[in-house]
């Protein structure tokens, strides 16, 4: 199950998940090969996870360079400048309090990818170890566990994202908190899963009679089973976290002003709609792609893992 | 069958309970006193003591979570902090914009993606296939609140073909009440409008191949015969589960949609209470909401025992 690459090279063309691309419909009749491609493999094979790829690294590195980038600095305000359609110094226009848009929505990027990935690791780190306890010793501990994360589920996610963030306080570090708690139930559900498949192989309890540490097992011989599908699940729940940020932020929950996120800029665009109809624009089209996005590399890995499990 | 079901009911109540604990939790366990903290910026002393007194915070946490639960199961959910409604008088009068709206939505998803399924079952394979589908994959990553962002600001400020925002009640006629949910309506039933179309066409795609349906075929019935008289029955059944599981979303989407809209929900009372950390409310508004979503389960699941017996034991 690891990522190894298979020595055999895969006939060209004979990829049965190309067959659903329209353009690249180029079945050849052959039958599938004995040896399953490797999990990257097969990923790379797929255009449009690819495309999503790219636009995911060209997105961190636009975050990473921000202040580079920008041609202003996002939060610097010129009254004179107020609500000015896109033109040709401010190529997004300018915002309610003559802040470029441009700007806003590149430092934006930094604000919203950072609070993804503090809510999926939030998730991860509360969400993996419970599931893996709950597969591993089963019984009471796993009804409990279990228990929680169900009920975690059944409350609307945003509803209950807000009201974490009305007792802890707004802000975005408290918003993505809440995110990724309310995010781990669906780590908890994989890796106890994937922990309870494994739980009576031979192997795990050969390692038990020779005297492993419990730690021991879990790090060496359940985590890898686990973790394929922990993949798939953190690049769908950046994609979760993305929106969720963006909800938050807009309802004024996640980041605080001055500070630009796509969802505030949304927030600004809801209160200027009558004056400046194109700020709705650029923030809502960077939300959508950036969460295409991670779906399409979720789909990839999703894909990809169920034919290297097939293959095998 | 009814052993079944209530055997499921009790197993969901607990349920209900353990989010609103939680919430207990993190008050104790936010930093500072959380007289202090949920009553806001430079607080009266008055008013401080008066949230103490509210929620009990002098009684050690878990005593103070079961005399909330003892209240709630007597029927009271305690008094805003912000104005002297009892939280179920205030719940209740928002809860008829919240629900007309989730119907609308609702109504307005079904419709849409069983057409659009439909439409591409009949041309299973073909361009309008592939369009539908790609179009709903897509539609699946718009965030609902910009989508309705986009549908106010294009159809009632710059087309003025609806009113742009508010609520008018059912008992106001029915038009002034429809005018005023077709945007919102719209921009929160898009995902489970796209949702309903990718599980239906391929729960039908899956029924098409079954025996029955080649028998129907083979029969020479029309192909529209065989998909609605003969698939679309069986086909229903994933989709009722997958549009049971969405009202969560849904309910949840309705908080940014009736911000958006300036509509006197439930989305906007609970906004109103985070701003104003009115803890009753809130912890009204979690209880009301996770007991819908744990109904409509309940909903889902029981039906499920109801079509197939054996998942029943």
């Amino acid at each position: 199950m690891s990522a190894n690459q298979t020595p055999s090279a895969p006939a060209p063309g004979n990829d049965s998940g190309l067959a659903e691309v329209p353009a690249a419909a180029i079945g050849t009749g052959e039958p599938e090969p004995v040896a399953a491609p490797g999990i990257l493999k097969s990923i790379v094979r797929r255009p449009a996870t690819i495309a999503a790829g790219v636009f995911l690294l060209v997105l961190t590195f636009i975050a990473i360079f921000a202040p580079a980038l920008a041609p202003y600095d996002p939060d610097v305000q010129n009254l004179l400048l107020r609500l000015r359609p896109p033109n040709a110094e401010h190529w997004l226009g300018t915002d309610d309090y003559g802040r470029d848009v441009l700007s806003r929505l590149i430092f934006g990027a930094r604000v919203s990818l950072w609070a993804a990935l503090q809510a999926a690791a939030v998730a991860l780190v509360l969400g993996l170890p419970l599931g893996m306890i709950a597969g591993y010793r089963g019984g009471w501990v796993d009804a409990i566990l279990t228990r929680i994360m169900d009920a975690l589920m059944s409350a609307p996610s945003l509803v209950l994202a807000i009201t974490i963030v009305a007792v802890l306080g707004a802000g975005i570090t408290n918003a993505m908190l809440a995110i990724g708690l309310v995010m781990a139930p669906r780590f908890f559900r994989v890796a106890r899963a994937g922990t309870m498949d494994v739980r009576h192989e031979t192997y795990i309890e050969a390692s038990i009679a020779l005297g492993c540490s419990t730690l021991r097992i879990a790090v060496r011989h359940v985590l890898p089973n686990v973790l394929p599908p922990i993949i798939l699940v953190i690049s769908v729940s950046l994609g979760t976290a993305v929106a969720a940020e963006a909800s938050l932020s807009f309802l004024g929950l996640g980041v605080q002003a001055p500070a630009a996120s796509w969802g505030s800029m949304l927030s600004t665009a809801s209160s200027n709609m009558r004056l400046a109809p194109y700020l709705v624009w650029p923030p809502g089209v960077m939300i959508f792609l950036a969460v295409l996005a991670f779906t399409y590399v979720g789909d990839g890995v999703r894909r990809a893992l169920v034919r290297t499990r097939s293959g095998n | 069958m009814i052993r079944y079901a209530s055997r499921r009911l009790l197993a969901a109540i607990p349920l209900l309970f353990v989010v609103p604990l939680l919430v207990f939790a993190l008050i104790e366990l936010a930093p500072g006193d959380p007289a202090v903290v949920l009553a806001g910026d430079e607080p009266t002393p008055e008013r401080v003591e008066a949230i103490r007194e509210e929620l009990n915070l002098n009684a050690p946490v878990l005593v103070r979570y079961a005399m909330w639960v003892g209240d709630v199961l007597r029927g009271d959910l305690g008094t805003s902090f912000l104005s002297d409604q009892t939280v179920i008088e205030l719940l209740t009068r928002r809860m008829a914009t919240t629900m007309s709206l989730v119907l609308v939505a609702m109504i307005f998803a079904v419709v849409l993606g069983a057409t659009l399924a439909l439409v591409a079952t009949l041309r299973s394979g073909g361009i309008v296939d592939r369009f539908v589908n790609g179009l709903a994959s897509i539609a699946i990553a718009i965030p609902g609140f910009w989508f309705g962002l986009v549908l106010a600001s294009v159809f009632a400020v710059g087309l003025q073909m609806f009113p742009a925002f508010g609520y008018q009640p059912l008992a106001d006629g029915f038009w002034p009440w429809l005018s005023h949910l077709v945007l919102p309506g719209i921009a929160l039933g898009l995902l489970p409008a796209a949702e309903v179309t990718l599980q239906l066409r391929s729960a039908l795609g899956q029924v098409m191949k079954s025996d029955y349906v080649l028998n129907a075929e083979a029969k020479g019935l029309s192909r529209s015969s065989v998909v609605f008289k003969h698939s679309l029955k069986n086909a229903c059944i994933p989709v009722v589960t997958v549009l049971g599981f969405r009202v969560a979303e849904v309910l949840a989407g309705s908080v940014t949609i009736e911000m958006i809209y300036n509509m006197p929900g439930l989305g906007r009372t609970a906004i109103e209470a985070v701003q104003g950390r009115d803890i009753p409310v809130l912890l009204g508004f979690v209880l009301f909401s996770t007991t819908v979503v744990v109904l409509v389960n309940l909903i889902v699941d029981i039906s499920y025992g109801y079509f197939n017996p054996k998942v029943r034991s």
